[in-house]
């Protein structure tokens, strides 16, 4: 039955088995994603197209006015506010997450998975905690402006909370695991014979890292900052809870739309900016690394 | 450890940031003064205050019955899914289209979701969170076993078949006992990220059944009680015992 002759003559059959493997296995949950991903979305998309009903929802009338409202100047001063904020975060994170991540490849293997387990463990715990953690860090009679009083580095407690450096540092709390995980990926897979003959070569050991090590792990730090910069965006619990709903931040807008104002169509314009933005970035992210794995694999 | 130098500086930073407020927290939940920021002794009372408590009560009854059954379904299709497209399809878009509800900001997917069954005329409850914490359990179960599929060999599987075993008993005697530890880890990591999850059960939820974390955040915009460092605790507590557990189980640090 196995015989050569037998496989060549099954040939149809066996890919017919191979096409209805895929769709007893994968089909699901394809249809799942599809279902309940995909349609959402595109959903959101025609939704901005329409008009908005009287109770959330829309009424069938095609309209671009949605995407021209949100060139109004509230809304671009919203924009602004929270692209510096995310920004803001994003390099913090770079700045304490690359150092990090680059410590970690450093130590023995036993407390590098240690170490990488550490970072990742508070991202898996209930985000509104790690919030509210801040709460009580930052309020005026809290362990931060406590410590510092009793230090005699301030005279009185200082106003922490609720203020735009408050929602970078929830924010920053949040993400910062996303930015040191792929950095260290890229790091691990960084090839050590090329810093080692920028080494011989003369360079030295800042050089190397500066002239090797940090271009060819670009790739990963940037998938790191789309990981921080975009949820960042989105995130209204943040603002909401340590910036005290005085930084209004995109995602804030997004859910007033959808909950409160009950405007659903202006709602999906700004989401779908959100959603545009992650596909773009990640696009660049994707450009750019081919070119620095291509002129890595010229020069070898 | 070995020498690190100047690079401790940074390990130990990040560090201190990111337990110092959870080791606050934890200590401040023993606290028995009820303004939550002076210490005046040490105290389990709002633990017993917190069992008490009709609202938590409520919302854990809630969450454990979206976080059971969104584990149950998104770990079976899920492991499916993961097969199917690291044996069958071998296609870089639909691996990356499985695991995209993983990456989708879950705002967007909220809202969308919102949109969908309104659209559909469903009425938002339990069941409609349960439906939609699938879409990206599903994704995470399918990342940590596809992960464990690329160490294992298809050669078994393939043998099996040559042997003249059926498709069903080689699932069920080869494929399924060497994923086992990969699907009961990434079973394990929807549980917590269901147990936890907020925006998407905000969006998708029912006005009467709110889950934990929906009551959690209705308490913390009213202000600190110490009941909340309490629950906060435990719920920590949870959390890092389950993705311990998980981390034990696959040895997989990198299938985040």
């Amino acid at each position: 039955m196995t015989s050569p002759d037998g496989r060549t003559s099954g040939r149809g059959a066996s890919r017919r088995r191979a096409l209805s493997a895929r769709a007893v296995f994968a089909g699901p949950g394809l249809l799942y994603a599809t279902l309940f991903m995909t349609l959402p979305l595109l959903l959101i998309l025609v939704y901005s197209f329409f008009t908005r009903g009287r109770f959330g929802g829309v009424v069938w009338e095609f309209t671009l006015d949605n995407y021209g409202r949100a060139f109004e100047p509230v809304y671009v001063k919203v924009f602004g506010t929270s692209i510096a904020i995310a920004a803001a975060t994003t390099v913090l994170a770079l700045l304490l997450g690359y150092p990090t991540a680059y410590a970690i490849t450093r130590l023995s293997p036993r407390w590098r998975t240690v170490a990488l387990i550490l970072v990742v463990l508070p991202f898996w715990t209930n985000f509104l905690i790690r919030t509210y953690a801040w709460i009580i860090l930052l309020n005026s009679e809290g362990p931060v402006n406590t410590a510092l009083v009793d230090l005699g580095i301030i005279g009185a407690p200082l106003g922490l909370l609720y203020t735009p450096g408050a929602v970078i540092v929830g924010l920053l709390y949040a993400y910062l695991p996303l930015v040191v995980l792929p950095v260290y990926a890229s790091l691990e897979r960084v090839d050590r014979q090329l810093v080692e003959a920028a080494s011989n070569l003369g360079a030295s050991r800042t050089r190397a890292f500066f002239d090797v090590t940090l271009p060819l792990t670009l790739p990963g730090a940037m998938i790191g900052a789309i990981f921080v910069f975009v949820p960042s965006l989105g995130n209204f619990v943040v603002p909401e809870l340590l910036g005290g709903g005085k930084t209004v931040m995109v995602g804030n807008l997004i859910r007033d739309q959808f909950l409160e104002a009950r405007d659903w169509p202006f709602g999906s314009v700004i989401a779908l900016f959100v959603v545009a933005l992650l596909v773009v970035l990640f696009a660049l992210q994707a450009y750019i690394s081919r070119r620095i794995n291509g002129r890595q694999v010229s020069r070898a | 450890m070995p020498r690190v130098g100047w690079l401790r500086v940074p390990l130990i930073v990040t560090y201190a940031f990111l337990y110092l407020p959870i080791a606050v927290l934890v200590v401040m939940s023993f606290n028995a003064s009820k303004t939550p920021f002076t210490w005046t002794g040490f105290s389990t009372r709002w633990y017993g205050e917190l069992f008490s408590n009709e609202l938590i009560r409520e919302g854990f009854v809630n969450t454990m019955i979206v976080a059971i059954g969104a584990t149950v379904l998104a770990t079976i299709l899920g492991t499916l899914l993961a097969i199917g497209v690291a044996r069958y399809f071998r296609s870089s878009i639909v691996e990356a289209y499985s695991l995209a509800p993983a990456i989708i900001p879950d705002l967007a997917l909220a809202i969308g979701l919102l949109a969908l069954f309104g659209l559909l005329g469903v009425t938002l409850s339990l069941v409609s969170v349960l439906l939609s914490h699938v879409v990206f359990g599903m994704a995470f179960v399918a990342a940590v076993v596809i992960a464990r599929l690329g160490q294992t060999d298809a050669s078994l599987e393939e043998a099996s078949r040559d042997l003249g075993a059926g498709a069903v008993t080689t699932f069920a005697r080869i494929t399924l006992p060497s994923l086992a530890p990969a699907i009961v880890a990434g079973a394990l990591l929807v549980f917590t990220l269901s147990l936890d999850e907020f925006v998407v059960a905000y969006f998708t939820d029912g006005p009467n059944t709110p889950t934990l974390p929906i009551v959690i955040y209705s308490m913390v915009r009213f202000g600190v009680t110490p009941e909340i460092n309490a629950l906060a605790a435990l719920l920590l507590l949870v959390s890092f015992t389950i993705v311990l557990s998980a981390q034990r189980i696959t040895r997989l640090t990198d299938a985040v």
